[in-house]
């Protein structure tokens, strides 16, 4: 459903979106099956001359069970719906697969920073690559994220992974995901972070092993050259 | 138990009964129900007003970004920040729980349980003077230097917390001034109408002869007192941190903003019940009036609702998913979540039930009853999604969260209030409405209302984040398809919005109407509001009524006329 709109681009974001469309039958069929006995009763029994209404007070067994039978079904959508949702959010909040690398989100008013680990895949030491609002990653990598903020809330939404995590100053939160595909795509601020919120957009790039490490190496020397400067 | 307190007792000191009044007393410093329960309908709807106008003028700025709106002019970010925080905050605060729980509570408690006013007259008064007091709070709040507080209506800390954050420091610390005395007017309402219907029912009126909007608004009283608590202390403790530099929610100096976050949910999710129960209260009074049928299982719909609201206690962190908070609390609370739904779903499978067999007439009021039940349905279902942790990762914070608590909150506060306001009125005023333009004015607003809506649950589907005052910012969503959508929500607004000068118009010639051409009961309907004079004379009844039956007795098979007033002897 949603990803005839919006690609789907992380290991997960299939689940989310399968999820979603199994919530969206369930409840859709219930919706549908109301509205249209809600309508259907609206139209049937409307005023007639010289017909009363009839005197029902639904406190008789089988009048009750009307709304009992199908109360207790509705408690069989809700299980279904717990047990996959709960399913989908272990595999995507709760677990932590083992990572490739780890980079380093810093949002602050208005902007995202990324620390890259560089060549040596390690965060915290010289080669690492700092980058504002543009996070270079590889495709069919697992990667782990230490998301931080500092100053007030904000929210790392990536709508093509179906990915969100609120970033809370005074925390690291640790999260993870797995791109399946290459190309450039919104990463937005989705909690309100002040007067710039509208503006805090980066993007994040995701690309083949050759691309990404050449993107390495080339921003890698950029950052010896500077490091190396007297 | 407390005996039921007789009437003269009850205003020993109150000498004023049929004395001349003068204009403050009788208007402004009353303490009649019936006057106080005016002012807060009509203080909501200025508001209301007001409310409005900020949808419309920052919708303005997402169909057309940069344009000069007209009657507002230029949009800036921090307008469209405070227009979007403001505009949530009256819409609920203001509008919703002044109409609802205020007005209707304090107009029809006495009325219907047949006593001559509120146990504790005064208390009212104090009631909305505060209320009155914290609507100015915040009204003022927009024109202090620096302008209007735009943290959003859920004011997040540190952003709401620190002036270096959000530029705002008087607008801040005024919002948060003006919702703690908003809280304060209604906790002081609270006490009122659960203490008077506990102790003043009419003789014979047992607690399942209580009409179902009164055992609501008990209900959601004492859900808005159990609950209120913490954010009044976490308001205080948010007041401390902006102005005198304490640190509870500040992370540098060992605070935690996700407290904030907890205190404010805790209350914010019961919050919905609170506004939610009078509407179903409203909308099941007047289905059973314009369907001529009893209320089907009544005793169920009210162990439903009791179980609402037990269980709405137990679902708040179903805002926080993706907060910040221990990934495993969102196992629990997505269970409790989706569990009320199922008290929620028996409340509609009751009103779908209670039309059976029915005959149904479709009067002005009994369409917006039926529109709520209709509209309200959309916004439950969506809620699972919502509920369901897994999903919500994809749709927290985007407009289909948007989209779906407009569902439930459009419903419950203005399609729920109409319909409300359009069938009491002729006991307000003594006199009727008029049908053809209050037709005109349900369909002006429900469809648009659903063009508003409906795109933007689209918008939200296909990633559209909130609080964005202009979205080319963000090349996913900055495409010309998104705009029209952004624009077509925007139209309806507009249309939605002038339609509401036919319900003004409406009222206007409806009180100027020089013959009162309402009578007692011009709907033939069984409660005890109906069995006195349009409007009720202070002390409502020249003598007190005795109740004989359940409220809901239509269409009784061996009686001549389809109805059977409580107050009529067997």
């Amino acid at each position: 459903m949603i990803g005839q709109y919006v690609e789907t681009l992380s290991t997960y974001a299939n689940d989310i979106d399968n999820l979603i469309l199994s919530i969206g039958v369930l409840v859709g069929f219930w919706l549908i099956l109301c509205e249209v006995i809600f309508f259907y009763f609206i139209f049937r029994f409307r005023a007639k001359d010289g017909q009363r209404a009839k005197y029902i007070t639904g406190e008789e067994a089988t009048q009750k069970r009307w709304i009992s039978y199908p109360h207790l079904l509705v408690l069989v959508c809700d299980v279904f719906i717990v047990v996959f949702a709960v399913k989908v959010w272990y595999d995507v909040k709760q677990q932590l697969p083992e990572p490739y690398e780890t980079v380093r989100i810093v949002s602050q008013q208005w902007a995202w920073s990324f620390v890259h680990p560089g060549a040596d895949h390690e965060l915290g030491t010289a080669d690492d690559i700092k980058t504002v609002d543009e996070l270079h990653i590889e495709v069919g990598k697992v990667y782990h994220f230490k998301l931080e903020a500092r100053d007030v809330l904000h929210s790392f939404s990536v709508p093509v992974f179906r990915l969100k995590q609120d970033a809370v100053p005074g925390r690291v939160i640790t999260g993870w995901f797995e791109a399946t595909g290459t190309g450039t795509y919104d990463i937005q601020c989705a909690e309100i972070c002040g007067i710039g919120h509208g503006v805090m957009a980066a993007r994040i790039v995701i690309e083949s092993a050759e691309r990404h490490a050449a993107w390495v190496a080339e921003q890698s020397s950029i950052t010896l050259a500077a490091a190396n400067q007297p | 138990m407390a005996e039921p307190i007789p009437a003269e007792e009850m205003h020993a000191h109150d000498d004023h009964h049929h004395a001349e009044q003068s204009f403050w007393s009788k208007y402004v410093f009353s303490t009649d129900h019936k006057m106080i329960a005016m002012q807060y309908m009509f203080t909501g709807m200025a508001m209301a007003l007001i409310g409005g106008f900020m949808a419309y003028a920052f919708r303005m700025q997402l169909a057309f970004p940069g344009v000069d709106v007209p009657g507002y002019g230029t949009v800036t970010a921090a307008d469209y920040n405070a227009l979007i925080t403001n505009h949530g905050t009256i819409m609920i605060f203001w509008v919703a729980m002044p109409v609802l729980i205020a007005a209707f509570g304090n107009f029809l408690i006495p009325l219907m349980i047949g006593c001559d006013d509120m146990v504790f007259p005064r208390v009212n008064r104090l009631s909305y003077q505060i209320f009155l007091l914290s609507a100015i709070v915040l009204i003022v709040s927009f024109f202090v230097p620096g302008g209007g507080f735009g943290g959003a209506w859920t004011a997040y800390p540190p952003l709401s917390a620190k002036a270096e954050y959000n530029l705002t420091s008087l607008g801040s610390s005024f919002w948060l001034v003006a919702v703690a005395l908003e809280f304060i007017a209604f906790l002081l309402g609270g006490i009122n109408f659960v203490t008077t219907v506990m102790n003043a029912r009419a003789p014979g009126m047992k607690m399942f002869d209580i009409p179902l909007v009164v055992w609501m608004i008990v209900v959601a009283s004492i859900l808005f007192m159990a609950s209120v608590g913490p954010l009044i202390a976490g308001a205080v403790m948010l007041f401390m941190d902006q102005n005198i530099g304490t640190a509870f929610f500040d992370p540098d100096k060992g605070g935690d903003p996700i407290l904030w976050q907890h205190l404010f949910w805790f209350f914010g999710h019961p919050e919905v019940y609170v506004v939610l129960l009078p509407a179903m209260g409203i909308t099941a009074e007047i289905m059973c009036v314009f369907a001529r049928k009893k209320m089907f299982a009544y005793k169920t719909f009210l162990y439903t609702t009791f179980a609402t609201a037990v269980l709405s206690f137990t679902v708040w962190a179903h805002h926080q998913f993706i907060a910040g908070i221990d990934p495993r609390m969102a196992n629990i609370f997505t269970v409790t979540t989706l569990l009320i739904s199922i008290p929620i779903a028996e409340m509609c499978f009751i009103y779908i039930a209670t039309l059976y067999g029915g005959s149904i007439r479709f009067t002005t009021p009994m369409l917006w009853a039926l529109a709520f039940v209709a509209e309200f349905m959309i916004g439950g279902v969506t809620g699972i999604f919502l509920g369901a942790s897994g999903a919500d990762i994809y749709f927290h914070d985007t407009y289909f969260v948007l989209a779906h608590f407009h569902y439930t909150f459009f419903p419950i506060a203005i399609i729920g209030s109409f319909a409300g306001f359009t069938y009491w009125f002729p006991k307000m005023f003594g006199k009727m409405m008029n049908e053809t333009l209050g037709k005109i004015h349900f369909w002006g607003t429900v469809i648009p209302f659903n063009c508003i809506f409906i795109p933007l649950f689209f918008l939200g589907g296909i990633g559209q984040h909130r609080r964005i005052y202009n979205y080319q910012h963000f090349p996913e969503l900055a495409g010309p398809e998104m705009q029209d959508l952004r624009i077509f929500a925007t139209v309806s607004l507009l249309v939605m919005l002038a339609f509401q000068l036919v319900f003004f118009y409406n009222c206007f010639i409806s009180w100027r109407k020089k013959e009162k051409d309402a009578g007692p009961n011009p709907w033939k309907a069984n409660t005890l509001e109906w069995t006195t004079e349009s409007p009720p004379p202070h002390g409502n009844w020249t003598e007190l009524p005795t109740v004989y039956r359940g409220p809901y007795e239509y269409s009784l098979p061996d009686r001549e006329e389809d109805y059977f007033p409580q107050n009529v002897p067997s």
